[in-house]
């Protein structure tokens, strides 16, 4: 299951996509999130879908690759269904014990799952299309700002992009130390929802233990190739915007201009 | 001048309870002398505990001596201001492949030591693609560095020291993480820079086959230097090795074992072809 999360994964390609300045392609990420939650009615629905179905189109990452990412959140998705299904307030279509299911129950958790999923795709097109230090980049120097008021901007991005390039390691190393456990009679699988929560345990500490140890290795490795903060770095692939990045902001606007125009409409046919 | 040079380097490890009492003193390091020319190719070996990896790690800057003194590049390691010039001048390469490779991307992860001592971009680009090409990982430049195999993330590793163009690289036990194909393709790699581009390379181990093709050989037990010289010196004495616990080449202990039962062949047979040669020459 472990190995299914696509989060924070690079798929090289030579999109146009994987090309954009890594700022815009953050900024966009927000703008699609945005009007994930905004959206209202068909109209946006239909622009919310569009607008995806162009961003993974561009990406000429495999649709197949993607959809593995979901897996991973497939539970969080199938409560979140249940709980708008049942727990919305409503006139009740169908009924079992306390239990009742409503039509805006239907249409909350429908639009609820179908927003969440669209969320970890869009957001997953972000880390398909943009190497993790491109994307650090991107954050460092979009909220180079805040550096003024005290927040250690570099040393947050930083700690992502290593965070980011850990992840398989550790989850090849959370098999790995699954497998050894089961070997000497670990059971992971069997009781209640507590007793398995304890059968983590063997699986945790070792793997803490050599997360720790990784950490300081790689700091030792870090400080062996003179790195000492921010200060004074120069950069392999500096950030300049293009033209291209230019007409990406501007498609950008365009979209979420009309996610707005969708919502205004929607909400004035509601009215009327 | 020596590029490295140390005069009774002591480092001790003091172990303290929990009330901060100095409950024992454990001297990794015990008055070591070292002396490396520059475009040497040294071999430093030791069984575990030996020292040997602390002794690395001061040549780094990483660890610095409770005593004695240690030049690199003509910089005293102990003088604070140097630290940076001489991490720069001294590169580092460790054990495991995984933890030292900060980016996931091959060509990224190369510049982010040139990056750190603030080369400009153009010339980023040119060391990325010419330390690469030096460890022939060009073809992965744009590869994740977790697809790649143990042998080629060490060499992609070095390539980043390489990317810093120090004059001396230290390898502390580069291949004890890898299979024998990755083993070779280190070192090859390794010699390949000492012969073509004259870069001083330090290589601590425990494996004596790797020590072969070294200039010089030292051998430390229990933090002290016990053994100096050329390989074929060293692995002359088949019996004082054994006795520091290491294990001499195959070939060389082959030849030892036929010398004792009788035949007339020479001590220090480091090669398969050594060792062919003098068995053709007694018939």
């Amino acid at each position: 299951m472990l190995r299914d999360i696509t989060i924070g994964q690079y798929y090289p390609s030579d999109s146009i996509l994987h090309k954009l300045d890594p700022r815009v392609k953050l900024l966009g990420t927000l703008v699609y999130v945005l009007s994930l939650f905004f959206f209202r009615g068909a109209a946006g629905f239909a622009a919310v879908t569009l607008g995806l179905a162009a961003l993974i189109w561009l990406s000429k990452v495999p649709l197949r690759y993607m959809v593995k990412g979901l897996k991973a959140i497939g539970v969080i998705l199938v409560l979140t269904g249940m709980f708008n299904l049942f727990l919305t307030p409503g006139e009740p279509l169908a009924s079992f014990g306390i239990f009742k299911i409503t039509e805006e129950g239907l249409k909350n958790a429908g639009f609820m799952v179908i927003r969440l999923t669209y969320l970890i795709l869009g957001s997953s097109v972000l880390t398909l299309t943009t190497t993790p230090n491109r994307l650090t980049d991107g954050l460092e120097k979009a909220l180079r700002p805040l550096n003024k008021i005290g927040v250690p901007v570099h040393e947050i991005s930083m700690i992502m992009s290593i965070a980011l390039r850990f992840i398989p390691i550790l989850v090849e190393e959370t098999d790995k130390i699954m497998k050894a456990q089961l070997a000497r009679g670990a059971d992971f699988e069997s009781g209640n929802l507590i007793k398995k929560a304890k059968a983590m345990a063997p699986l945790l500490v070792p793997l803490f233990i050599s997360a720790f140890r990784r950490a300081n290795d790689l700091a030792m490795a870090m400080e062996a190739r003179c790195y000492n903060g921010g200060e004074g770095r120069t950069k392999m692939k500096p950030l300049k915007y293009t033209g291209k990045d230019g007409w990406a902001y501007l498609i950008m606007a365009g979209y979420f201009a009309g996610i707005i125009v969708c919502v205004w409409m929607s909400r004035n046919g509601r009215n009327s | 001048m020596n590029l490295i040079e140390a005069r009774k380097l002591v480092h001790e490890y003091i172990r303290r309870d929990e009330e901060g009492n100095v409950e024992g003193i454990l001297a990794a390091l015990d008055g070591v002398d070292l002396e490396v020319k520059a475009g040497e190719f040294v071999a430093i070996l030791g069984h575990n505990g030996s020292g040997k990896s602390t002794l690395a790690k001061h040549l780094n800057v990483l660890l610095k001596a409770s005593e004695g003194t240690l030049w690199v590049d003509g910089k005293d390691t102990l003088d604070d201001n140097y630290q940076w010039d001489i991490r720069k001048s001294a590169g580092m390469v460790f054990q495991n492949p995984d933890n030292q490779i900060i980016a996931g991307v091959v060509e990224e992860d190369v510049a982010f030591g040139p990056e750190n001592i603030g080369v400009p971009t153009d010339e980023i680009w040119n060391r990325v693609e010419k330390s690469l090409k030096s460890v022939g990982m060009l073809g992965y430049r744009e590869h994740s560095p977790n697809k790649l195999s143990g042998g080629q993330k060490q060499r992609v590793a070095i390539a980043g020291v390489m990317a810093m163009e120090p004059k001396c690289i230290v390898l502390d036990e580069p291949t004890a993480m890898l299979d024998p194909q990755g083993r070779r393709e280190v070192l090859e790699a390794v010699g390949a820079l000492n012969r073509e581009k004259g870069i001083t390379v330090i290589l601590i181990t425990h494996y004596m086959e790797e020590a072969v093709q070294a200039d010089k050989v030292y051998v430390m037990d229990h933090g002290k230097v016990v053994m100096q010289g050329k390989p074929r010196e060293i692995f002359s004495q088949v019996d004082r090795l054994k006795s520091y616990r290491l294990d001499v080449p195959q070939i060389t202990l082959l030849a030892h074992e036929l010398r004792k039962e009788g035949l007339q062949i020479p001590e220090g047979i480091l090669t398969r072809q050594e060792l062919a040669e003098a068995l053709c020459q007694l018939y």
